[in-house]
């Protein structure tokens, strides 16, 4: 009897490992920014991602995966260098996870010309959107100017004539600004590119101060906007001049970090965490379950990337060889994105819808950021029309 | 010209901030030749450590001393842990080192504090603005220039005054017949490091308020302490106090006044970018120049 039960026990082994045979998972590459200031975004993209995965047992439309996470550190070389090992020495096919721009224009090239599939959940520059856009190359998050054109939409619609603009000197903040210029009606007072590793905005402030705008927009991403903030607050303009600021300079994290002086803030985004559908109740309560703290936009995006990916591995069986097969699939775009109404655009951007939400105190007297209307519906990019696929 | 005056105030609080990280770094840099990456990471230690004490005290005054403490002992520890093993060795092994000590103390924080931001509030007392007659100008901010002009009275006072500043000179040139005169220059050279991390944690925990309390806020300004001490001249506290408010002062008055300037010379747009480039760069420019001209800095230290 006892010797029946360990053959019993050795021939279920044995099962279970052909069955992970034929299995084997399916491994997708993440390059993220974990560390340094800009270290939460990153850590809320692989978390997201990783729970869309869980929820659905290990799988992603059907498919088992495996994340294999690497920290790029914001040092474009550094995400040259992990994207190199995975493509060669993994043997990855399909790759996501990058935070910053300027990480995406260093890798994206590379993984692209090493015939690798990118999906991004967040960076989506100018650069790789129009003449430059790829059949293997599909951003779930935005493009980076439609960001900061919805802010100044919004800037129009709340009737601000005169602005005055603030961005790192960088390939988003230099969109930013285009961006925002594009969509704004009004004038612009003044335009300051900040360092990219400034914290300090007393010489900011005072040029504000001195300007007298109806408005300033700025876009400080992370730590910097945190700062920004308080220093505004600090340089008594708060509640003085009104902000508007696209969604990466005002998340539940620089909300919790800054606290009251937020009140007020008007910010643009593709989602917020009181969206009232069915997809994203599910998303927020399961990120609460499992990880407790506050969930931001990045949260949102690297998780709808799993399930735009998840989308289309369940077309095409878990495989990602065939890219042409696997492009069909994802353009579909078959699945529940926690934001709503979602599709992609010829340049394989979204076209989506955006949001106008302010940083105001909720029942028990914490700033929550909160939706108070539409700003667009179904806003592609300007720079689609430029590609060819 | 109130704005003028408020940007020149700006400029000195930015240097002063950038004395008491470059004087630290100089003593050590000058006095003991070590090169110190990590000195960055004991401004972050007194941040986060003073952020951590006022908030488990809820009294900023308790955690000046929190923070003070913890980036003394850490810099103590590092010292007698790993520098002390350094002094004999060349400069690349020890930026080896004391690199790697940067993502040890990256990585410890993160471990301990998680890697989202945390603030530091204002002491109610301080939060106010100071009206200055022409403009207002933030207490706070006013308070960290006395106080590190104070520091800086003190240090000056601590080396040309005092016999363990005696020693400190001495040391610099002499270690070997300080040591055969029977001081303890191991134990000398430890209070020394301890010092310089003293005051790096000082800037940290009165940055905290000010900036965000984040992992990796001590390589932001590591870069710009070091341009001071190359334009100070190394070991010359002097030369870090002269050399951080000249840094402070040019780079706030670049960010400020430089795009006003070139707006009146060209379109808005183009100006705005041309003047972020070259703010960018200025204090670089300025090292340059001073390396050009006294290629030991404004106040070499010896010779």
């Amino acid at each position: 009897m006892k010797n029946f039960r360990i053959l019993a026990v050795a021939a279920a082994a044995m099962c279970a490992t052909s069955a992970v045979h034929a299995q084997e998972p399916l491994k997708i590459g993440m390059i993220t920014t974990l560390s340094g200031p800009g270290g939460y975004l990153g850590q809320d993209i692989r978390d997201a991602f990783q729970l869309a995965i869980d929820m659905q047992g290990g799988k992603l439309g059907g498919a088992p995966v495996q994340v294999i996470v690497e920290d790029d550190a914001l040092k474009p070389g550094q995400g040259k260098q992990i994207a190199d090992k995975f493509i060669k020495t993994d043997k990855i096919k399909l790759l996501t996870g990058i935070v910053f721009s300027n990480v995406a224009l260093a890798v994206v090239p590379d993984v692209l010309d090493a015939d690798g599939i990118y999906v991004s959940p967040n960076a989506g520059p100018s650069n790789l959107a129009g003449k430059e856009c790829n059949a293997n190359y599909y951003v779930v998050s935005w493009q980076n100017d439609s960001l900061h054109e919805s802010a100044g939409q919004n800037a129009n619609n709340l009737g601000y004539k005169k602005a005055f603009l603030l961005a790192p000197n960088y390939q988003a903040g230099k969109d930013a600004l285009e961006g925002f210029k594009r969509t704004f009606k009004g004038e612009v007072l003044g335009e300051v590119f900040t360092r990219l590793d400034q914290t300090d905005f007393a010489a900011e402030m005072a040029q504000i101060r001195a300007a007298k705008p109806d408005v300033v927009f700025q876009f400080h991403p992370g730590g910097a906007g945190i700062a920004f903030l308080r220093q505004y607050q600090q340089a008594g303009l708060t509640g003085v001049v009104p902000m508007v600021v696209p969604s990466p300079s005002m998340d539940a994290v620089t909300l919790k970090a800054i606290g009251e002086p937020a009140l007020g803030l008007n910010v643009s985004a593709q989602w917020n965490s009181d969206f009232d559908n069915a997809a994203n109740k599910e998303f927020v309560a399961a990120w609460m379950k499992k990880y407790n703290r506050p969930i931001t936009y990045y949260a949102s995006q690297g998780y709808d990337t799993a399930l735009a990916i998840g989308a289309a591995l369940k077309a095409t069986g878990g495989k990602v060889e065939d890219a042409k097969a696997f492009r069909t699939a994802m353009l579909k775009a078959d699945f529940k994105s926690v934001r709503g109404n979602f599709k992609f655009g010829k340049n394989q951007h979204p076209i989506q819808d955006w949001y106008a939400m302010r940083v105001e105190k909720d029942e028990a007297g914490v700033p929550v950021i909160k939706t108070t209307g539409k700003i667009s519906s179904d806003v592609g990019d300007f720079y689609a029309k430029d590609c060819k696929l | 010209m109130a704005l003028v005056l408020e940007q020149l105030l700006n400029g000195i609080q930015f240097g002063v901030m950038l004395f008491l990280l470059a004087a630290g770094l100089t003593l050590v840099f000058g006095i003991m030749g070590v090169i110190n990456l990590a000195h960055g990471s004991l401004y972050m230690v007194g941040a986060y450590a003073a952020a951590l004490g006022a908030k488990l005290t809820g009294s900023f005054l308790l955690a000046i001393p929190c923070g003070l403490v913890a980036a003394g002992l850490a810099g103590m520890a590092l010292e007698y842990i790993v520098v002390r093993r350094l002094y004999a060795r060349d400069h690349l092994d020890q930026v080896l080192a004391t690199f790697g000590l940067i993502l040890f103390f990256n990585q410890a924080i993160i471990l301990l504090f998680g890697r989202q931001p945390m603030f530091v509030q204002i002491p109610p007392l301080l939060s106010g603005a100071l009206d200055l007659g022409l403009f207002a100008y933030p207490v706070y901010r006013l308070c960290i220039i006395l106080a590190g002009l104070a520091c800086a009275g003190g240090l000056f006072l601590l080396i040309q005054r005092t016999r363990l500043g005696m020693l400190v000179r001495a040391g610099a040139t002499h270690r070997d017949m300080v040591q055969a005169l029977g001081v303890d220059i191991r134990l000398l050279y430890t209070i020394l490091f301890g010092l310089g991390a003293v005051l790096a944690g000082f800037a940290g925990l009165m940055a905290g308020p000010l900036l965000s309390v984040q992992v990796g806020m001590g390589e932001q300004i590591l870069i710009l302490t070091f341009v001071v001490v190359v334009i100070g001249g190394l070991g010359s506290v002097a030369g870090a106090f002269w050399g951080a408010l000249l840094v402070g002062l040019v780079d706030t008055s670049l960010r400020a006044f430089l795009p006003q300037i070139l707006r009146a010379l060209m379109n808005g747009s183009e100006a705005d970018a041309l003047a972020g480039g070259i703010s960018a760069m200025g204090v670089y420019l300025v090292m340059a120049l001073v390396l050009l001209v006294r290629p030991k800095g404004l106040f070499p230290a010896y010779g």
